[in-house]
């Protein structure tokens, strides 16, 4: 074996783009293990774990460590990593002449815009957000693990500048077509969406897409929106801009359970146009029933939910209900449904810090799906632009082996027939690996729920 | 309300993962990228802090409004001790405030020679010894008397200054004489024909400008430095074009005011193609010192050397000094010289920069390479680099090769430590021994500690 370590200073790529730099080294022949990262305290942590000597680092360094099993194949996979970070060098760097412009600020000062999108690790997020806000920009922050000081701050500036800050952690929007973040390709239509919750607005937005009704705007206002302390400052501002806008006839607000005061104020608000809420919680609607109640009250029919049963070798045992989710507000309706059984989101602030979205980077949750001995496994599948390009090829053989072991798996696929991925070829995939596949996640947990009743 | 965004086509600006700007891309909706990077290791908090102050975004406006908008006149030419007060045994220097033990060569060398000039040492090794005993002298910065000097910026009682108002905000102004080039004071040379030439500066040079300026009324230094830049001067290593107009402005009321004395005196000035680099240092410190004391504000207000450090002040930090090591320039050497011979980076001319000139205005003077290194394309960059840490866009100031765009004006710490780009400065080099000289020119780059120590103090100011 042989170890290749490196700290390179003042070298930056973004998490996302290393992620798929460490997959491509570590998927060579020969090589043993590859972590290309920034050399964040996790990931140093990481690669010391993983057995290599990694020098002392920053947060703003670049650490490569490979392992290989010669050392010629160690060059080969050193070359490789040289023409990967070369082809994801930023664009205009080597013009001579011109600088790309370095901050939001120089970028909305030389450049006319009409949105801003901020996904920088979360301690640096609120000073480009800062930026927009002050050029008079809307702002949709997908970073997390942003303070809810700084978020309060924002919110507060954006509003008397008549400008949206749509987030920290706002995972998904649709300005005028335009999908930001997490989209899902959606019709154009008649209904506006206000959302607390990225991944209930793709799942309420997907399901509306499948009955043929589309959206005009999906507002993202980040999770914490809602809360006491952030009250909803975002949602009000949405719902009112949403009231205004000739191209939306109804309104919907997607939340997960919000602050009963903050829920009573974006309630009351005394809109012209008719609202449906999403907010769930114990009694409130699921994801699903509110579709359904948007499309009953513009007229529309309701149809049934595609789905996909597996076709499973007698029925499964029962046995412990394990929910492996992406989705934070998906994961939060399951649980509410199933009343039972160990959830986890592993979109959440602790799971993302340093690395990539379970949207893009499938690495923890398929480690959590091989852990599970027995019972059945629920979990979410989103699809759209930003997700990705392929989730079913990587979790299709993971779903083969828990089907070995006896466990059933369960998945809602979150997303619509525009989507780059494709529904169908999606759930086909899926459904051949052996699980049963739900477009409404709602049914997908009634079902997981139904199938560890059967023991 | 009514929200902007929802109506029109989307165009959007992105910062961070390349994967959402791809999706963008695959929706074929424009947009531009941020070429995003972390900041400057341990400034992410005070950044966040100094962000969220309320009073960041007006006082910037303020402090740079009042920078921009700056009315440099020059209104006469006088001795130090009459504009500045200056007693005997007191002499004001380049830089942040050094004492004669820090002190290097060519400041050493500097002092000396004012100890001559002032008749307060008979010889060299006696003003070195009182210099060092520090008896009956007083040592302080030019940028704390309303000056600035370049390279040592020595000023003593005797030197005539350059008096610089600023018809818009009322503040003053000053610079010595520039002496030329060759063995002169400013590079630590204090040799008879240095002490010489400075008498000469005070017997004739002074009292001749002086009367030939209440002859034409104050010369208009905006109006001169906006068309120097458009005939290819930067303002700091390079004024033949900003020369050359001072004297065709000055030339007739010299002859009548002294016709006796105008051919050597003309002589003289056009005899340095850095003759009108003093009197841009006194405008563009009547400029930058009238966006001082804005509380709240990041902008940089003075930058300045002493040849051992180099320091800067900031708008909302009154006057205290944020310092790290002077770096030594990287540039061309004259003749036999090298970066053996050179002295670490010295003078108050990064006021030129300070106030979006000199190497910030690069790309207005191509010719400069020739003289600093590099292509010409390193100028253009070194330009378009700047507008990345400043705030403004210099409304008078403009460069023809750049679509007559305004310099960059204001450097703002904290767009310094988000982008790690420093300031960049085109200046002479001093031979490290006192005497020598010029021995090169060069750029430089601000000890980058300066800027996160001003911006640590910002967030807890």
């Amino acid at each position: 074996m042989s170890d290749l370590v490196e700290v390179r200073t003042g070298v930056y790529h973004d998490s996302v783009s290393l992620m798929r730099v460490s997959q491509a080294l570590t998927a060579r022949a020969g090589v043993e293990v590859a972590v290309v990262a920034m050399a964040t305290e996790l990931n140093v942590d990481l690669a010391r774990d993983l057995g290599f000597a990694v020098p002392a680092a920053t947060g703003g360094d670049l650490l490569v460590a490979i392992r290989a099993s010669s050392g010629e194949e160690l060059d080969d996979a050193a070359a490789e990593l040289e023409r990967q970070l070369a082809a994801r060098a930023p664009a205009g760097q080597a013009g001579a002449g011109e600088t790309p412009p370095r901050t939001m600020r120089s970028a909305s000062r030389s450049w006319d815009a009409t949105v801003a999108l901020v996904s920088v690790p979360g301690e640096h997020a609120f000073v480009e957000a800062a930026d927009a806000v002050e050029a008079g920009l809307s702002v949709m922050i997908f970073s997390d693990n942003v303070p809810v000081e700084q978020e309060i701050l924002l919110k507060d500036r954006a509003r008397d500048k008549g400008v949206l800050v749509m987030g920290p952690d706002c995972g998904t929007a649709v300005i005028g077509g335009a999908g930001l973040g997490f989209a899902n390709v959606l019709r154009p239509g008649p209904v506006g969406v206000v959302a607390a919750s990225g991944s209930g607005a793709q799942q309420v937005t997907s399901l509306l897409d499948l009955a043929g009704i589309g959206v005009s705007h999906l507002l993202g206002v980040g999770g914490r929106d809602l809360s006491a302390q952030v009250g909803g400052r975002s949602a009000i501002q949405a719902l009112r801009a949403l009231d205004a806008d000739p191209a939306t006839e109804l309104i919907v607000l997607v939340s997960k359970p919000p602050a009963p005061e903050v829920a009573a104020a974006v309630t009351g608000l005394g809109l012209c146009k008719p609202v449906v809420h999403a907010l769930l919680g114990p009694g409130q609607d699921d994801l699903t029933a509110a579709a359904e109640k948007v499309l009953r009250a513009l007229g529309a029919p309701v149809p049934e939910w595609p789905s996909w049963p597996a076709v499973r070798q007698g029925r499964a045992e029962g046995g412990p209900l394990r929910g492996l989710y992406s989705g934070g507000t998906l994961c939060t309706e399951a649980a509410l449904i199933a009343g039972t059984g160990e959830f986890t989101d592993f979109g959440g602030d602790e799971y993302t810090r340093g690395r990539a979205h379970p949207m893009i980077d499938p690495a923890l949750r398929l480690e959590a799906l091989a852990a599970v001995e027995s019972g059945v496994v629920l979990l979410d599948v989103v699809l759209g632009h930003g997700a990705d390009p392929d989730p079913a090829a990587a979790l299709a053989p993971a779903i083969r082996e828990a089907g070995d072991r006896g466990v059933a798996v369960v998945v809602a696929l979150v997303g619509t027939v525009g989507d780059p991925q494709g529904l169908r070829a999606q759930a086909a995939l899926l459904n051949e690996a052996g699980a049963d596949v739900f477009t409404s996640n709602a049914a997908a947990a009634r079902h997981a729920s139904d199938l560890i009743g059967a023991s | 309300m009514t929200l902007s965004m929802l109506y029109g086509e989307p165009r959007v600006i992105s910062a961070g993962a390349s994967i959402l700007a791809e999706a963008l891309d695959q929706q074929a909706v424009p947009r531009r990228e941020v070429a995003w990077r972390p900041p400057l290791p341990g400034t992410s908090d005070a950044l966040a802090l100094v962000l969220a102050d309320p009073r960041r975004e007006a006082a910037n406006e303020t402090a740079v409004g009042r920078l921009l908008s700056a009315r440099p006149m020059l209104v006469g030419v006088r001795p130090a001790r009459d504009a500045l007060g200056l007693e005997p045994g007191t002499f004001f220097h380049a830089g942040p405030p050094i004492t004669w033990e820090r002190a290097s060569g060519p400041m050493r060398g500097a002092l000396v020679g004012a100890m001559l000039f002032e008749g307060l040492a008979p010889t060299p090794e006696e003003a070195e010894r009182r210099l060092a005993s520090g008896e009956g002298i007083t040592l302080d910065s030019c940028h704390h008397h309303r000056t600035v000097g370049p390279m040592a910026g020595v000023v003593s009682p005797s030197m005539w200054m350059l008096e610089v108002s600023d018809a818009e905000h009322g503040g003053t102004a000053y610079c010595s004489l520039n002496e030329g080039l060759g063995k002169v004071l400013r590079y630590g040379a204090y040799g008879p024909e240095v002490i010489e030439r400075l008498r000469w500066m005070g017997d004739v040079l002074g009292p001749v400008l002086q009367a030939a300026l209440e002859r034409t009324g104050p010369l208009d230094l905006r109006a001169l430095v906006a068309q120097a830049l458009q005939m290819g001067d930067e303002l700091h290593n390079r004024n033949r074009a900003a020369t050359s107009l001072m004297v065709r402005e000055m030339a007739p009321a010299i002859v009548d005011a002294s016709p006796g004395r105008a051919a050597e005196v003309l002589r003289f000035v056009n005899g340095n193609d850095h003759f009108f680099l003093n009197v841009g240092m006194a405008a563009a410190k009547v400029g930058a010192d009238a966006a001082r004391n804005v509380p709240g504000s990041s902008l940089v207000v003075a930058m300045a050397r002493n040849g051992t450090e180099f320091g800067i002040q900031v708008s909302g930090l009154g006057d205290r000094w944020f310092t790290g090591p002077a770096g030594v320039p990287d540039g061309l050497y004259l003749g036999a010289y090298g970066p053996d011979d050179a002295n670490p980076d010295i003078g108050d001319s990064t006021i030129t920069e300070t106030t979006g000139l000199g190497g910030f205005a690069m790309a207005a003077a191509p010719a400069i390479v020739r003289f600093v290194g590099g292509e010409v394309s390193d100028a253009v960059t070194a330009t378009t680099s700047m507008y990345e840490i400043t705030m403004a866009e210099h409304p008078a100031y403009q460069i023809p090769g750049l679509g007559f765009r305004g310099t960059p004006v204001g450097i703002d710490v904290t767009l310094v430590a988000r982008t790690g780009i420093l300031p960049v400065v085109n200046t002479g080099i001093a031979g490290r021994v006192a005497g020598t000289g010029q021995v090169g020119a060069g750029l430089v780059s601000p000890p980058v500690e300066a800027f996160t120590a001003a911006l640590r103090a910002l967030s807890q100011s």
